[in-house]
Parts: C-alpha cells; structure tokens; sequence
C-alpha cells in the first residue's frame, strides 16, 4: 500500500498519517481517534478501525488480537433525531 | 521508571496535566504523572469542554476567568503545533422562568463588577444570538461573549507536551495501587508494575478515582462520581456560534469547529459509581429536549453516544489544597461538571500552593477541612 493511501475515508487520513501519530507515541486506537478524528465519522471506524489496528501491530510489534479497537457505541448507525423522536415509545430504562 | 521524584501527581487529565506544567515551569526538576490508560481517557476527555465565566459567586467567576484567560493564549504559551480549538463564541445561558432570569440579573451584576462584561438577553433579543433557537416558554437569557468551549483531547495534547518538554516524566497505561505513608506523611507510591516511587509530595487530580485513590493514603473525601452522558451528530453547516445552555430546562449544546453539535443533560436516576456505559433513556430525553430547543436539529443525525462522570461534592464545588491528615497529600477533586474550565486555574493554584507561594486565587474555603466546618459554598449556577 502507499503511504499516501486514504485509511479513515471520514477523516481524510492516509497510511502516513496514522504511522507518524504511532511513531509519536499514540500506539492505541483510542489515542489515535482522539487527535486524529479518525474513527469519528459517519462510518464511526467501520472503514478504518481494521486497517489502523493492523498498522499499529506492524509498527509496535504487538498482534492483532492484543490491540483494542475501542469501545463500540450505540447507534449502531446514524439516525436522524426526529425519527428517535418520533419512534421513541417504552424501551428499557438503563 | 524512576525511583524518586519531587512530585507525584496521579491522575493524567486536565487536573493532572495542568499541575504538572505548572511545577515544572516554576522550576520543579522531577515532576512525574503517572495515569492508568491514556492521557485524558478519564471525564476530560468525555466532558462538553465549555468554559464559562458566567457563574453566581465571586469565586467560581474568578477562577473560570483566570482559567479563560490562560486558555485564550494557549497555543502560543505550550508552543502547541496544533489548535485547541478554542471557539470563543459565547454562552447563551438561557432561563426558563422568572426566578431563574432574576438570579441571571444579579449574576451580571456580579460578573460585571469583577471585569466579566456579560449582559442580560431581553426574550425578543435572543434569535439574535442564536437565530434558530425556539423561544416558546423562554423568559430571557444572558450572554458573554468571552465563553466558548474547546477540543479536550488536543488541550490534553498541548499540556502534556509542554510539561514533556519542561522535563515532566509521563508514565500512561500505569496505575498507582497504594500510597505509602509514615506517620502522616506521604514517603512514596507503589505502581501496578510493582515499582515504588519515592516522593514526599502527591497529588490526588484522579478524576472519577479521587475517592478511591484518597483512601489508598488513608483519607475520606466526601465525593462520589455520578454518570453524565453526551452525543454526537454528524457535521453540518455552521450554524451555532454561542454554547447554549439552561439550567431549568438541563441541557447544553454546542456546535464544534469541526461542525458536528455535542450536548448532554443530567438523567435522572444514573448509576453513582464507575460505569461509563450509555443508555436508552438519556438518548430519548436528549433527543426530545434539544429538538424542542433548536426545531432545526431534528434533521441532524446521531452518529454516537458515551459518557463519562461528574466527580461530584455535597456543595458541588472542588476539593483543592493540601489535606491537613496526611503532610505532602495535596487534592484538585470533586469538580462536580466543571473541572475542565477550571483546569489551567487548578493547575495554577495548585502549583503555588505546593510550593508555598501566595496563591494567585485563595483557596482555603475550597479545602476538604471545609465539610466538617459545616463551611459549604453556595453557587446558585451550577449544573
């Protein structure tokens, strides 16, 4: 892949980018989303989680297994207010 | 990891982070953080990030402006090669009844008289301000145009890397499990690598742990964290200059640089302990309550939810100054919902009270010594 190739398609992050945050000591997904916004877009890291968590092992050495992708948060995908506004009825308090 | 320091401040958050810049820079040679997962992880990286110096005592009104001013030079002072992103575009507090409108009017008067040029927001003023704001039910507001809000994770960013450069030592993904003490005072503390630190000076800027970590040193705070929830929307057009925020109604919103709008509220009934789980409910009552606000949103769509806690106090102001228990154990906690804008102010007043210095703001009626005095403060603007 080249250094120039688009990992976060939210974000407008390349390859390059996400290695100079890794070499910079931001060697987890949360550190990288947070001061990045990758992972922060629509897709909320569909796209990019896999492919900077695989960068993050091959800079740091540590397998795939090992690294966090985050936490995952609901909505599962985007939903106009108005539409949990109007759909809202009953549904589990906490 | 080091064997000894000067000061050890545990806690890798706003709190923490100022303070640490803060000694460093008047001169502390070993000055060590040290922070359980990543830098700002804890309720700074999950908080609204405003900053208001509209407050209702004299206190919190100056400890929120010496915070601003400190955050209005930011990017220049830490040599940043970021932003902050410090969008300074005001905040529109809005009251929902009279009571509420009368307290803003003495609030301005206060504010004013302490060099906070803020001012009363007449109902048929107010779109205005903000031009797609509902004013159904709205008695009247008031606004300062010197409040805003910031990016936490690149304010985190810029303290932590000036107090780096200043020699600060950050050891993150590290967590302090016991405090050790002789006879009172403090000799050092003991990680989970199972290294000792020796030290005579700790800070307790844990965040949501201040209660927990105080304990570890043999000291009771009256504190518990509350869970806070916020959410996300997607990005669009610039829409919202000012933070808006009510009391009454509970809520506040803003729209970031970036274009997407973050809000919470408080719910109800939220688990008083560590969890930073999100629920139904809150996104429900969000959902509704800002709709009404701002009609326009109900178009926005939500991209996320999370939370995060308030560390909170039973007068719901901070715990900050030594502790008179244990020689060398100093506390910044209990912020209730405004550590965040009150951080470079913390991290100041902090620094010169370990030191010994005068401090720039007193703080003796902020001590943990005043819950058994029966010494509350009483700040009729808090969330």
């Amino acid at each position: 892949m080249a250094d120039n190739e688009i990992v976060c398609r939210c974000s407008d992050l390349t390859r390059q980018d996400i290695r100079n945050l890794i070499n910079n000591g931001y060697t987890t997904f949360d550190e990288i989303k947070r001061i990045s916004r990758a992972g922060m877009g629509a897709c909320q890291g569909k796209t990019c989680i896999p492919l900077i968590i695989r960068e993050i092992s091959q800079i740091t050495g540590k397998p795939i297994n090992e690294i966090s992708p985050g936490t995952y948060r609901p909505p599962v995908k985007a939903i106009p207010m108005e539409e949990i506004v109007q759909g809202a009825q009953g549904g589990q308090n906490d | 990891m080091i064997k000894t320091a000067d000061v050890v401040i545990i806690g890798g958050g706003i709190s923490g982070l100022t303070t640490a810049y803060y000694l460093a820079k008047k001169g502390v040679k070993n000055v060590v953080v040290i922070e359980k997962n990543s830098l700002g992880s804890g309720n700074t990286g999950r908080c609204g990030a405003g900053i208001r110096q509209q407050w209702g005592t004299e206190m919190n009104c100056r400890m929120a402006k010496l915070s601003c001013e400190i955050f209005e030079s930011c990017n220049e002072e830490l040599q940043y090669d970021g932003d902050i992103e410090f969008k300074q575009g005001g905040y529109l507090l809005l009251a929902y009844t009279q009571k509420e409108y009368a307290q803003f009017k003495k609030n301005v008067v206060l504010q004013n008289s302490l060099g906070i040029a803020s001012h009363l927001v007449p109902v048929d003023e107010v779109k205005d301000i903000v031009p797609h704001i509902s004013t159904k039910n709205l008695i009247g507001a008031s606004f300062y145009k010197k409040d805003g809000h910031l990016n936490p994770f690149h304010t985190v960013a810029a303290f932590a890397s000036a107090a780096t450069r200043l020699g600060v030592k950050i050891y993150k993904f590290t967590q302090v499990t016991d405090i050790i003490t002789s006879s009172g005072v403090i000799k050092g503390v003991k990680t989970n690598n199972g290294d000792i630190i020796h030290t005579n000076v700790v800070v307790n800027a844990a965040g949501a742990y201040t209660g927990p970590v105080a304990k570890m040193a043999g000291i009771e705070m009256p504190v518990y964290s509350e869970r806070h929830q916020m959410l996300v929307t997607e990005a669009v057009e610039p829409m919202l200059g000012p933070m808006i925020m009510s009391f009454s109604a509970n809520f506040y919103c803003q729209q970031v640089p970036h274009g997407a709008f973050v809000m919470g509220r408080t719910c109800a009934n939220q688990p008083r302990d560590l969890r930073t789980t999100s629920s139904w409910s809150f996104l429900d009552n969000m959902t509704k309550t800002i709709t009404q606000v701002m009609p326009i949103l109900n178009k926005a769509r939500v991209l996320r939810q999370w939370a995060g806690s308030y560390n909170i106090t039973p007068d719901r102001q901070p715990i900050l100054g030594a502790a008179d228990q244990v020689k060398g154990f100093y506390i910044a906690a209990g912020f209730s919902g405004h550590g965040f804008m009150f951080g470079p102010a913390t991290g100041m007043l902090l620094s010169q009270c370990i030191l010994s210095e005068k401090c720039e703001l007193p703080i003796d009626m902020l001590n943990l010594r005043r819950f058994e005095k029966g010494e509350l403060i009483f700040e009729p603007s808090v969330v």
